[in-house]
């Protein structure tokens, strides 16, 4: 086992195969045997993974390929705008995967935005799998960012890898996994290329098998950041165990009205709650691992 | 409280911020993004965007080519349904309805079964159900399939990208032209897909006219009316062109509605600024055709067909009560379009389309097949045509039927077209309009507003004929 290595999977875009065939076609077939697409299963599961990234990067086309279900797939920003629910196995364990509307920014305005922003921070998934669009790696950079900075569990799925190629643009996965300190997972979806890589990375994340490295912390104004300090102290005192609680502070100093009301609500509450009860068991898990 | 203790602070401490200090905060996001995004992207120049994209984008959404080949790309789809369907719809036509109705017929009367039982189950259900499939299986086996390969290669975003300055100036929401297009598959998806809408304004708007996008449920209306009324006023060679230009004219003037109405409401209950978004162009996929088919028949067309499927059944039940309940020596049928008849003139159609739109109201699917049903049941009874309970024809012939047994004109045809495109949604949608609003007000406006329109336009036309002597 080598659970306790934060080696991300990454391959540049040159060494990705995406013509089919080759070792990668074998290989493929092995680890899909690990896969039991669970569609609907609505039964116990282990954890819960949220998929996140910006419109039209195929987010659902890997929720179709993680489930096994048929989520309407369509190329244009849009086609999901409330949340789909699927299910998995991999490994023995049981994944409970949340298909999330696309969204560019967490510092949203809209009701399908929302959706996917107050399922990031108040849902808490156990994983969350951002869906970057490989061929427009910048833009859809500054969402992994955003959600970088709410939680550390975090998987970067490259996709449309194949576009990128045929467009002539190379990634180089290994050195953005180094910059971002989170896996990241070069794929095609629609082709099914990348799929058993995918899952190993969110097994991996799942169990705290990857130990968070240092992180691009944003830097702010020095005034801003004295500001965020001071309150994210008081928060965090005021619901001990919350994890993103620098995020919350710039949120609540923006005025943000849905994070206003979850601190009045209690909702924060149950997040920190469950952010402490969380560390405690993957504390427990690598005491006895 | 403590919690508010919190909120306190952070207001207080906002105080002390520069009042743009938010900017700050994004710019550093980007710029972090922008620092990663080069340190590990490298492009290839000379291949960053592939020439045919390009060439593409220029003519997809020119100023005035965009709008062309837009007209040209949906005529086309419909040309190839409507001509593509004609055989296949024949052939299930004679399979499901003439053989299969007269089989299972003489099997229930041979088993001896109550003539009430034999008319409820075979000229009702069995009959409406065999219909529904007979009308609507090859149509949309064909469109759904081209309109799923149109989306899967990138082309209706571009379709809102040409329409967005229209709906801009209409004081509508541009992102409402892929509201509008999500509704041409089916109006309570189009409802819910207003959700990417962020001014609450400008979603009612857009929910309040989705529903002059055709959907699944109308098309079937649209192509049999521009099939056998209007493809027959030219010579036959011509009539599968003419019948699709009749119907993308009603999805146009569909589209005209829309910004009207949206128009209309943006100047008066609904009045604000037009939001600014930014909308992305998706880039060109080549679609997985086989796999494309494969998908769009297994869930759309078969969930559609399964929907009309369930709606079809009861209302053939009705439909047959209806025709066979007699009160006062007349069907309860009769009555009911003898009720309607006098509203069904003004309105240019007759009292039969009303009472099937009042029977239609879960789903526009049965429309057709309940005209059909109850043209031929009363027509021998209204209009003097010999015939049995339940005459079978195919396509070719329904049309005469309408014109003999219902007394159909053109003004009847082009009529219904019209009423179809622009009545009241149905049953499902209205649902979902009231789980999306919560407001009764905004529920019964998207509910009554297109009737009322449908009422007016029908109206007036008819009036127009009837006053120039064309009807």
């Amino acid at each position: 086992m080598n659970a306790d290595l934060p080696l991300p999977v990454s391959r540049t875009s040159a060494e990705l195969d995406t013509s089919g065939g080759g070792s990668c076609g074998s290989c493929a077939l092995n680890n899909v045997a690990n896969l039991e697409k669970l569609g609907l299963h609505s039964g116990r599961h282990d954890f819960v993974v949220a998929l996140a990234g910006n419109p039209n990067t195929g987010k659902s086309t890997v929720f179709n390929a993680l489930t096994g279900l048929r989520q309407h797939v369509g190329n244009w920003p849009g086609t999901t705008v409330s949340r789909a629910e699927g299910a998995y196995r991999h490994q023995g364990h049981a994944y409970q995967v949340v298909d999330l509307p696309g969204t560019y920014s967490l510092l949203s305005t809209s009701n399908d935005e929302d959706t996917a922003r107050d399922f990031l921070l108040f849902g808490d998934p156990d994983v969350t799998v951002v869906v970057v669009d490989a061929t427009r790696l910048e833009r859809n950079l500054n969402l992994v960012l955003q959600i970088l900075q709410i939680t550390d569990r975090v998987v970067v799925a490259l996709n449309l890898m194949d576009e990128a190629q045929r467009h002539g643009i190379t990634v180089d996965a290994r050195h953005l996994a180094r910059e971002l300190g989170v896996p990241v997972a070069p794929m095609s979806a629609r082709r099914g290329h990348g799929i058993p890589e995918l899952l190993d990375s969110v097994a991996q994340v799942a169990r705290g098998g990857t130990a968070p490295r240092a992180r691009v912390r944003q830097r702010l104004a020095p005034a801003v950041e004295r500001a965020v300090d001071a309150l994210a102290e008081q928060l965090v005192a005021e619901f001990p165990g919350l994890a993103n609680s620098r995020w919350v502070a710039l949120r609540l100093l923006e005025g943000d009205v849905s994070t206003e009301r979850a601190v009045r609500d209690g909702t924060l509450g149950d997040v920190g709650r469950q952010h402490a009860s969380r560390r405690d068991l993957v504390t427990a898990g690598q005491a006895t691992s | 409280m403590s919690a508010t203790g919190v909120l306190e602070n952070a207001s207080r401490l906002r105080a002390e911020l520069p009042p743009d200090f938010t900017d700050g905060v994004v710019a550093s996001l980007f710029d972090d993004a922008d620092r990663i995004a080069r340190r590990t992207v490298t492009a290839d120049s000379r291949r960053a965007r592939p020439a045919l994209d390009q060439v593409l984008d220029r003519a997809l959404t020119h100023r005035v080519w965009g709008f062309v080949v837009m007209g040209a790309l949906f005529f086309g789809v419909f040309w190839f349904t409507i001509a593509g369907a004609a055989v296949p719809s024949d052939l299930l036509y004679r399979l499901l309805v003439d053989s299969g109705h007269s089989w299972l017929r003489g099997l229930f009367v041979d088993t001896g079964a109550p003539g009430w039982l034999t008319g409820l189950l075979v000229d009702g259900v069995y009959l409406g159900t065999a219909w529904v499939v007979a009308v609507m299986l090859p149509p949309m086996a064909i469109f759904f399939p081209l309109f799923t390969l149109l989306e899967d290669f990138g082309y209706l975003p571009r379709v809102a990208f040409n329409l967005d300055r229209v709906f801009a100036r209409s004081g509508a929401h541009g992102k409402q032209s892929l509201t509008m297009m999500m509704g041409y598959g089916c109006n309570a998806a189009g409802v819910t897909a207003t959700r990417i809408i962020d001014s609450p304004r400008e979603r009612l708007i857009a929910i309040i006219t989705n529903n002059f996008s055709i959907c699944n449920g109308r098309w079937p209306t649209l192509i049999l009316m521009g099939t056998i009324f209007i493809g027959s006023l030219v010579p036959p060679a011509l009539a599968g062109l003419v019948a699709a230009g009749s119907v993308v004219v009603v999805a146009v003037l569909g589209i005209i509605t829309t910004l009207v109405v949206s128009w209309g409401l943006s100047r008066t209950v609904l009045r604000g600024e037009t939001s600014v978004y930014s909308l992305e162009l998706p880039p060109y996929r080549p679609p997985q055709v086989w796999r494309t088919i494969y998908t769009s028949l297994i869930d759309r067309t078969f969930k559609v067909l399964r929907r009309a499927l369930v709606m079809a059944a009861p209302a053939g039940a009705v439909i047959w009560l209806l025709s066979n309940v007699n009160v006062g020596g007349a069907s309860l049928a009769a009555h009911l379009v003898g009720g309607l008849a006098p509203v069904g003139w003004l309105l240019g159609l007759n009292g039969i389309i009303l009472l099937a739109y009042v029977v239609a109201i879960p789903a526009n699917e049965i429309v057709i097949p309940t005209i059909m049903m109850l043209t031929m049941t009363l027509g021998s009874v209204q209009f003097g045509v010999q015939g049995g309970v339940m005459v079978n024809l195919p396509d070719a012939q329904a049309g005469t039927v309408l014109v003999q047994a219902g007394g159909w004109t053109l003004l009847t045809a082009v009529n219904l077209m019209l009423f179809s495109m622009l009545h009241n949604p149905c049953s499902t949608t209205v649902l979902t309009i009231w789980k999306e609003t919560r407001s009764l007000r905004w529920t019964a406006t998207a509910t009554l507003l297109p009737l009322a329109l449908a009422f007016a336009v029908t109206g007036v036309i008819a009036a127009v004929a009837r006053l120039a002597g064309w009807a």
